[in-house]
């Protein structure tokens, strides 16, 4: 199970703005707190969540081919968020801005929140793209870019597993239900990278240390004009039922007679 | 490099930032290139020619190899950090990287001219060539002033004749420093160095050795008959051989101490995770005080030598003398995971002998550390000759 972190964005914009995320590492065990409000998050490993990852390397593939001039990282999250703000630089990333958000107020920032600032922040620094993961690994909530491009009344091209630029139009090929769907969307837009898009690189060594130098500015959400007061209450979060023992029955008939008294059929 | 963190040694407590953050880009291209495929390449003993070039282009095989040549112009605290954790994905890809990095490029980058560092290190920094260090030959390890290689000059060129034994790489380089006497009667003053390309008319290579461990490496004995090359080709002045074999020791004990602390680390993650799963006496054997026992030792173990080696790096970083610390570092660590390893075994019982889990490949992996580039006795009289030199009245 994943559990996230904070939002970590990258936006990447001719200027171009990716958003990348913090999520819980794959490998940890995840615990509910014993009050069922959350799940523990103190000493639990974040790092850059996968789809994040992705849309960074596509926005530093970008700019390498030359038709996009900056990549702006942004992350909104306590001061650890720095550090995926950092991994985004050692990719390509060109400079970071860190949206400082701790305490009570980072326990219930979900994609409305996020969307606003990203949103505030795509108009502040006149971005003309806006990537970001399609979803974080541990909420699966798969609705920030969405909600931003709607905030910004951009056009959105969603599970992106490829994206090409076509004169003054941006050509998205998104992985849907039924197969592939391509579509022309003019800019600026709000794309969500898929797990096809690329394969992130690991940094290089020299890039690490380029990262070093390049800048993070502060930025709290208030300062953008962004209300963050959450319109969700979470009731109770509970762990999946333990995993009980199967049943073996010898014919159909008893299969779907058992099924029957279970209430599944 | 511009590190001020590792004057004041405080990097020992805390790592600096970017090397947190390379840290955790080497673990992650060990758990995802290395960890899945290094049960094979010790099975088919596959030297891993994609994960060598791709860590190539990551900077990771020419460290401190400044940007102008090609590498990645870091510390040798950052490579003791990358160099365990791609051990503790695959010990044979972590002595690769160890040798082609200290005891190969290190040599040609402290006594070659700039002709020979831009003609024998760039090539070397992507990954698409690596090399080896040819000191031991088959009459003399620890005995390295004995070298019976020798090496004449006639007219424009140098003339090599002699074995040398126990080469890791040999089978995968491109070129050698080789060791070789210019002057019998001056003893190990009269040793030089030479680089040789390989494959080179005179130089063979003798059959692959079949290890007990790090089985993916070559391992061979160089054949020099007759091998001529230029009088370009000698490094440092004539003479100094054996003292540039030293000094490249010294620093190669660092990298071997970090590839002995990534098997460690790698043992004990075994280990522990075992303790958590099993289930016997009715609880996880992790509960059981023997077992915790063990897993104590086994992290104090790797996590002293890992502040030895640290602190090892972190004097050649200051341009300090590291000697003696590089010496107790290898020393700790390969102590470290031969304990470890034997003691991983342990924990997992049964299922520690078989190759269904790592912990025996580990044990095989670590028995290597005490011995090469210097066994654990060499360094103790390292040690002790740097002690009774601190001492003296």
């Amino acid at each position: 199970m994943h559990f996230w972190a904070r939002t970590v964005n990258i936006f990447s914009t001719f200027h171009l703005k990716t958003w990348s995320r913090s999520a819980c590492q794959c490998h940890n065990q995840i615990r509910v707190k014993p009050d069922n409000s959350s799940v523990v998050t103190d000493g639990v490993k974040h790092s850059m969540n996968p789809f994040c990852e992705i849309a960074v390397e596509e926005a530093v593939k970008l700019k390498e081919k030359k038709l996009i001039k900056e990549v702006v990282a942004v992350s909104c999250g306590p001061q650890q968020a720095q550090e995926t703000i950092r991994t985004a630089l050692a990719m390509g990333a060109d400079r970071g801005i860190h949206v400082e958000v701790s305490g009570k107020d980072y326990e219930t920032l979900g994609p409305l929140q996020v969307s606003k600032i990203m949103a505030a922040l795509a108009k502040k620094e006149e971005a003309q793209l806006v990537i970001l993961g399609k979803q974080a690994i541990d909420d699966d909530c798969n609705q920030t870019g969405q909600m931003t491009a709607a905030l910004l009344d951009w056009p959105q091209g969603t599970f992106a597993s490829e994206v090409a630029f076509d004169g003054d139009k941006i050509k998205v090929v998104r992985e849907i239900d039924g197969g592939l769907e391509t579509i022309m969307i003019s800019s600026p837009a709000v794309i969500t990278a898929d797990l096809r898009l690329n394969t992130p690189r690991y940094a290089t060594l020299p890039n690490i240390m380029k990262a070093k130098k390049k800048k993070i500015a502060n930025v709290k959400p208030a300062d953008l004009g962004v209300d963050l007061t959450s319109r969700l209450e979470v009731l109770r979060v509970d762990e999946p039922p333990q995993r009980e023992a199967g049943v073996k029955v010898e014919t159909v008939d008893d299969l779907v007679s058992k099924l029957k008294d279970a209430g599944r059929l | 490099m511009a590190l001020g963190g590792c004057r004041s040694f405080s990097a020992l407590a805390e790592l600096p930032d970017t090397h947190q953050i390379l840290r955790q880009t080497c673990r992650d291209f060990a758990d995802r290139e290395l960890t899945p495929i290094a049960g094979r390449l010790d099975r088919e003993h596959a030297f891993p020619l994609k994960q060598v070039q791709e860590l190539g282009a990551m900077g990771v095989m020419a460290m401190e190899v400044p940007e102008e040549l090609g590498g990645a112009g870091m510390d040798y605290l950052a490579y003791s950090l990358a160099v365990e954790e791609i051990s503790r994905g695959c010990a044979s890809t972590g002595c690769v990287v160890s040798v082609n990095n200290s005891l190969y490029i290190g040599p040609v980058l402290k006594f070659g001219t700039e002709e020979q560092k831009t003609e024998w290190i760039t090539p070397f920094t992507t990954g698409e060539k690596v090399g080896c260090f040819a000191l031991s030959e088959p009459g003399n390890g620890s005995d390295a002033g004995a070298a019976s290689t020798v090496a004449r000059q006639e007219g424009d060129e140098w003339v090599l004749n002699g074995t040398k034994a126990w080469i890791t790489n040999s089978w995968d380089a491109a070129a050698t420093v080789v060791f070789a006497t210019t002057d019998k009667k001056l003893k190990h003053k009269g040793i030089s160095a030479f680089l040789i390309p390989m494959p080179h008319p005179g130089l063979s290579l003798g059959k692959k050795e079949d290890k007990l461990g790090i089985k993916a490496t070559s391992t061979a004995n160089i054949i020099l008959e007759d091998c001529r090359v230029p009088l370009g080709n000698m490094l440092g002045p004539r003479g100094a051989g054996f003292k540039i074999a030293m000094q490249t020791l010294d620093s190669g004990r660092i990298g071997i101490a970090a590839q002995a602390l990534g098997i460690a680390q790698a043992s004990l993650d075994c280990a522990a995770d075992y303790a958590h799963k099993r289930i016997a006496f009715g609880a996880p054997i992790g509960k059981l005080q023997a077992v915790q026992f063990k897993l104590a030792d086994m992290n104090v173990a790797v996590e002293s030598a890992r502040l030895l080696t640290w602190k090892a790096a972190l004097l050649r970083d200051s341009k300090k003398p590291f000697t003696k610390e590089a010496a107790m570092a290898k020393l700790t660590a390969s102590e470290a995971v031969t304990f470890c390893s034997h003691q991983a075994i342990q924990v997992l019982g049964g299922m520690g002998y078989v190759s269904d889990m790592p912990a025996e490949r580990h044990y095989r992996d670590a028995r290597i550390t005490e011995i090469y580039e210097g066994t654990s006795e060499i360094q103790r009289l390292v040690i002790a000759g740097q002690i009774l030199k601190e001492y003296q009245a």
